[in-house]
């Protein structure tokens, strides 16, 4: 008899050591820019703005301002999308049992990048009008691509669906490019909004905050049922669990995630397949384990991607999915290469 | 335990099996044979309920269709051909998963369903694997991390399709003695395809003969290991002998007329 199994026991560590790394990073993220601020200076501070503690960080209130209305919104607005992005990849793979699938890949991020698209051109310049379209279509382009893979596939095979959610992505992206034609004027704003955007201030980050709050905690809950799952639906049914109402629930968490993250943000390639695939290897298979550290190495990696994007080539600003495209893509290869060999 | 009347499952334009009865005895192990394609999986499958089928199934007293999905989860464990093995999950994780239907659906398992686990993998020798992944594993492992999460379900009535595919001589032994070991101690019902016609009649106490989904044959192993039922049904030429335990020995005869 065995006192306690060892990899259940190791969670928690795990938990403990992707915080840390969050916090480095975030850390990290609040230190670069124009005025010169050390480390401690910065942790002082943020001691000082939780409630019932009083520091001196010794920064000058301008500096004060600065961190607070410029750059801790975005650190903050970065994790929340990384790790909405990278929970949803997590999600979306764990339902189609492809780990490739990615809100990309799925139909989500095209059907929002059309409609932020005819927002953009269509409307009348309104700050709300974006994100709602973005939100709309996202959810959108998951609901056709889901539809379709039903239909045509009688069995609804895993594969059938990661085929149509390439269909509808690049039938919306034809309609799309389509569609911002009209407007060429536009096209620099449409495409700043395309390629990714975390420097929304504090509107941006109190808009995605209930939606990430939801549909992280309906895909936190769910992750003993993907394991389950990923044994196939037939040893899943066989096992009293409904697969199809998990994989319903699953789906609808993960496309609010993205479509969250989304519309406050642009489209963000790559995270959801880069952050779950190297969770896998680290810590396991498991999805109880996968989907939170998904979202603590999502968020430490998405605001680690902008601070690359606003370094780089300083003053200036990279979009940050240019960033995570450019990391996101190779590694997207590599993990094909895994698999294909894996399968063989 | 398991009966089964008229049971027809239709698979597109296909009849994949036409009126099958069956009767497993309470704690007996009764052994599905029968050429490729005769719907040995399907029968299995149908009596899962997980293919459309016509016809009753039930269980001790209980209709299949009565039964909610956790209800029959916690009466009948299954285990197909080729499982889906989630490569990165480790061996102890896959085995919980057997205690699916004791957990409610957003909740977490019990100290009980973590020990239940632990039981089952210590039964079958797996203790020292718990931690492993189970795509590292060999696979004679592999087919015991299976028979690990079926047990764990602590069902009364077992059903494994070909539960040694893919196994060499020493594995394929080790597992149908496990199993055989589990029905005398716990009781078990066991229902399974074999394709060893062999190795069916020495573990089984009854044969079911399947062909192109209807009953040909079906009791006790020497009666239905005949040289004129195999040869009529298998299109093959054997000779069949008693073996030392007196339980039917199939060969193949070289040289087929």
């Amino acid at each position: 008899m065995v006192t306690q199994a060892g990899p259940s026991r190791a969670r928690p560590l795990w938990v403990v050591c992707a915080l840390g790394v969050l916090a480095v990073c975030m850390i990290a993220g609040l230190l670069d820019g124009a005025a010169d601020i050390s480390p401690w200076q910065v942790v002082l501070q943020i001691a000082d703005w939780l409630p019932f503690t009083e520091v001196d960080s010794g920064l000058a209130p301008v500096e004060q301002g600065l961190l607070f209305e410029l750059r801790l919104p975005r650190v903050l607005v970065a994790a929340v999308v990384g790790g909405l992005l990278a929970m949803a990849g997590a999600g979306y793979q764990g339902v189609f049992r492809n780990p490739l699938a990615d809100p990309y890949l799925l139909g989500a991020a095209a059907g929002a990048g059309l409609a932020a698209t005819a927002a953009i051109v269509l409307l009348p310049p309104m700050a709300v009008g974006v994100p709602v379209a973005a939100f709309v279509g996202a959810v959108g382009g998951v609901f056709l691509a889901y539809t379709l893979g039903n239909t045509a596939g009688r069995d609804g095979g895993t594969a059938t669906l990661v085929l149509a959610g390439v269909a509808v992505t690049s039938f919306l992206t034809a309609i799309q490019t389509f569609v911002q034609q009209f407007k060429v004027e536009e096209l620099q704003r449409i495409y700043s909004w395309i390629l990714g955007d975390v420097g929304g201030g504090w509107d941006q980050f109190w808009l995605v905050l209930p939606y990430a709050a939801v549909s992280s905690v309906l895909l936190l809950l769910h992750g003993r049922l993907l394991d389950v799952l990923s044994v196939g639906d037939e040893e899943a049914t066989s096992l009293g669990l409904r697969a199809s109402r998990v994989r319903f629930l699953v789906l609808l968490a993960a496309s609010l995630a993205t479509a969250a993250a989304v519309a406050v943000s642009g489209l963000i390639g790559f995270v959801g397949i880069v952050v779950p695939h190297v969770v896998r290897r680290i810590a396991g298979g498991s999805y109880r384990i996968v989907l939170p550290l998904s979202m603590l190495g999502g968020a430490a990696f998405l605001v680690l991607a902008d601070l690359v994007a606003r370094t780089v080539i300083a003053p200036a600003e990279l979009p940050i999915g240019v960033v995570t495209m450019f990391v996101g893509a190779p590694f997207f290869v590599l993990v094909l290469r895994m698999t294909r060999r894996a399968a063989l | 335990m398991i009966s089964a009347r008229g049971l027809s499952v239709r698979l597109g334009e296909r009849e994949v099996l036409t009126g099958v009865d069956l009767e497993v005895p309470r704690g007996s192990w009764v052994a599905v044979i029968g050429p490729n394609g005769a719907g040995k999986s399907t029968l299995l499958k149908a009596l899962m309920g997980l293919v459309a089928h016509r016809g009753e199934v039930a269980f001790g007293s209980r209709p299949a269709g009565a039964l909610k999905p956790r209800e029959r989860a916690r009466l009948v464990a299954y285990a197909p051909q080729t499982p889906a093995l989630p490569r990165d999950m480790t061996v102890f994780d896959y085995a919980l998963l057997g205690r699916t239907p004791y957990i409610p659906y957003l909740g977490r398992e019990s100290r009980r369903d973590r020990e239940v686990t632990e039981s089952v993998l210590d039964r079958l020798d797996l203790t020292a694997l718990a931690g492993r992944r189970v795509g590292e594993l060999s696979g004679g492992e592999r087919q015991r991390v299976v028979l690990a999460r079926a047990l764990a379900q602590e069902a009364p009535v077992l059903l494994l399709d070909e539960p040694t595919t893919a196994l060499d001589l020493g594995h394929q032994q080790q597992v149908l003695e496990l199993v055989d070991r589990l029905r005398r101690t716990d009781g078990l019902t066991v229902l399974t395809t074999l394709h060893d016609l062999t190795v069916a009649g020495l573990y089984a106490d009854a044969l079911l003969l399947l062909t192109e989904g209807r009953a040909a044959a079906s009791g006790e192993p020497d009666r239905v290991l005949t040289e004129e039922l195999v040869g009529r049904h298998f299109d093959a030429h054997v000779k069949i002998e008693p073996g030392p335990d007196g339980r039917p020995v199939v060969h193949l005869v070289r040289g087929r007329p």
